[in-house]
C-alpha cells in the first residue's frame, strides 16, 4: 500500500491503495464514484472514461499509482458545475440517453470536446467520440446534444 | 501484490531499472490490458514495474535542422496534435485506438511493445526512424528497423530505456498511409501500409515503403527501394510488375482472429499497386506540364 494524493472533483484526496490499482476500482470502491462504469475493462468501450488534467481517458487502464498530483474529474464533479449543467440538460432536451450506462463517460467527452473547440462540427464531434461505445442511440442524439450545448450557451467555454 | 517504482527522474528510473528485474511502463494501455484481471482485483504483474509516464526528461518534442526528436513518453495525442511531427506519422496515430488511449497511451510504449500491429512502427520505419536507449552508464542509437526482431522481441537490453526517437525531416512530394481494420476506431491493424516518395526531374529520387501486420516484423526492403530509386515514368511502368513480385516475396501474413493470410496478402499488394499509381499518375502529370 503507498499513500496515494491526488486531486477529485476539485477536493485534494489522500488515500492508502496499491499503486497498480486500477483507477477504476479506486473511484468505484474506495471513494465511492459509482457514475465511473466498468464496460470492457480493456478501454475500448469509455464507460469508464473520466477527465486527467482536463484530457478524457479510460480509468480502467490507469494503475493508482500514475496519477499521483493529478486532476482528475468524474461525472459526480462535472455535473455541479455551470458546464456540467449545461450538457446534462443537452442531453435531457436531446433524448441522448436511454439506458444511460455510457452516458457519463458521454458526457466527460462532451465536455472534452468542448474545453477544446467551443464550436465543434459533427465530424469532429463524431471522431472524438469513437472511444465511446453506446448500444441505444445510434449515436445522433448524442451528437445533437453536444452541438446544442455549444450553441446554448457557448461562453461557458 | 507486485511491487511498483515512481521515479522522479531519468537518472533514478536508469538506476532501478539496472538493479531490478522490472517492466518499464509508460502509458500502460498495452500493459493494463495483458495482465488484467477480475474487476476489482490487482492486474496480475510477472515483474514489479518502473512507472515512466510522468517523467520530464521523456515527455518532449523538439525540432532540430534536419530532424525532429520526441521523448518516449509523449503521449500519442500530444504528436497527432504537433504540426512539427512529420504529417505521415500524424495521420497513422489519429487512426490509432480512439482518444480517451491516444491520451494515455506513448509513442515509446507502442514501440517498446513490439506488437507487429504496433502502428507507429510501420511509419516511423518508413521515415528511418532512429531510437535512443539509455541505461545507466551509456546510451546507444539504432534504427527501429534494426530494434525489432519479432512480435514482443526488441534488442532492449534488461537495463536499458528506450528514452527518445529522431525522425529524419526529408521532402517527399507523395505519401500514403493506409489502415486495414474491422472499424474505424479501436480497431488493431490487419494490416497497415505506409509508402513515401520523392519525384524530381521526372525520375524517383527517393521512395520508402514499409508494411506492416504482415509478417513477424514491418517489410521494409532497402534493396527493392534501391532498384525503383532513379527510374523514370517508363521504366516504373515496365518494372511494376517485378517490383510487385519482390514485395509478395516477402509479405508472408498469417491467419488470426483478426484476418486471414489470403485477405492481408490480397489488400496489401493492392495498396501497392496503387501506391505505385500514384507515383506514375504524378510523373505522367509532371511530364505535362514540361
Amino acid at each position: 500500500m503507498d499513500r496515494l494524493l491526488f486531486t477529485l472533483n476539485n477536493n485534494k484526496v489522500e488515500i492508502s491503495v496499491s499503486p497498480s490499482k486500477r483507477l477504476i476500482d479506486v473511484l468505484r470502491d474506495d471513494l465511492d464514484m459509482k457514475s465511473v462504469k466498468e464496460g470492457c475493462g480493456e478501454g475500448e468501450c469509455g464507460a469508464c472514461a473520466v477527465l486527467k488534467d482536463g484530457l478524457i481517458v479510460t480509468s480502467c487502464l490507469i494503475p493508482a499509482g500514475t496519477i499521483t498530483g493529478s486532476n482528475i474529474t468524474t461525472l459526480e464533479g462535472l455535473r455541479e458545475t455551470e458546464r456540467g449543467k449545461c450538457i446534462i440538460e443537452a442531453f435531457a432536451d436531446a433524448g441522448a440517453v436511454q439506458c444511460g450506462f455510457c452516458t457519463p463517460g458521454m458526457v466527460l467527452t462532451a465536455e472534452y470536446i468542448l474545453s477544446k473547440n467551443n464550436h465543434p462540427n459533427e465530424n469532429e464531434i463524431r471522431k472524438n467520440l469513437a472511444g465511446n461505445l453506446c448500444r441505444c442511440t445510434g449515436y445522433d442524439m448524442i451528437v445533437t446534444a453536444i452541438i446544442s450545448a455549444a450553441e446554448k450557451v457557448g461562453g461557458l467555454w | 501484490m507486485v511491487e511498483t517504482y515512481r521515479p522522479d527522474n531519468l537518472e533514478e528510473a536508469l538506476k532501478i531499472r539496472n538493479s531490478e528485474k522490472a517492466i518499464p511502463f509508460a502509458g500502460g494501455t498495452d500493459l493494463m490490458v495483458k495482465y488484467k484481471s477480475w474487476t476489482g482485483t490487482l492486474p496480475k504483474f510477472p515483474l514489479p514495474l518502473i512507472f515512466l509516464g510522468h517523467l520530464p526528461e521523456l515527455i518532449c518534442i523538439e525540432k532540430h535542422k534536419d530532424f525532429v526528436s520526441i521523448g518516449a513518453s509523449t503521449t500519442l495525442s500530444t504528436i497527432e496534435d504537433d504540426k512539427r511531427i512529420p504529417v505521415h506519422l500524424r495521420k497513422a496515430i489519429s487512426m490509432m485506438a480512439a482518444p480517451p488511449i491516444r491520451n494515455i497511451a506513448t509513442i515509446g510504449g507502442n514501440i517498446g511493445n513490439a506488437s507487429p500491429a504496433g502502428d507507429t512502427i510501420c511509419p516511423l520505419i518508413t521515415l528511418d526512424a532512429t531510437i535512443t536507449l539509455n541505461s545507466l552508464n551509456a546510451s546507444r542509437r539504432i534504427l527501429l528497423k534494426d530494434f525489432i526482431m519479432g512480435p514482443g522481441r526488441t534488442l532492449l537490453k534488461d537495463n536499458e530505456i528506450i528514452t527518445k526517437i529522431d525522425i529524419p525531416l526529408k521532402t517527399y512530394n507523395i505519401e500514403l498511409y493506409r489502415k486495414v481494420g474491422t472499424r474505424k476506431a479501436n480497431a488493431l491493424s490487419k494490416l497497415s501500409f505506409s509508402g513515401v516518395a520523392n519525384i524530381s526531374n521526372n525520375k524517383i529520387d527517393k521512395i520508402h515503403i514499409s508494411v506492416g501486420a504482415v509478417a513477424p516484423i514491418v517489410v521494409r526492403s532497402n534493396e527493392i527501394e534501391k532498384k525503383i530509386i532513379g527510374l523514370r515514368l517508363h521504366e516504373v511502368k515496365s518494372k511494376k510488375e517485378e517490383i510487385i513480385q519482390g514485395y509478395s516475396a516477402l509479405i508472408k501474413p498469417i491467419d488470426d482472429q483478426r484476418s486471414t493470410s489470403t485477405y492481408r496478402k490480397k489488400v496489401s499488394i493492392n495498396i501497392l499497386k496503387y501506391f505505385l499509381t500514384i507515383i506514375t499518375n504524378k510523373m505522367d502529370k509532371n511530364k505535362n506540364l514540361c
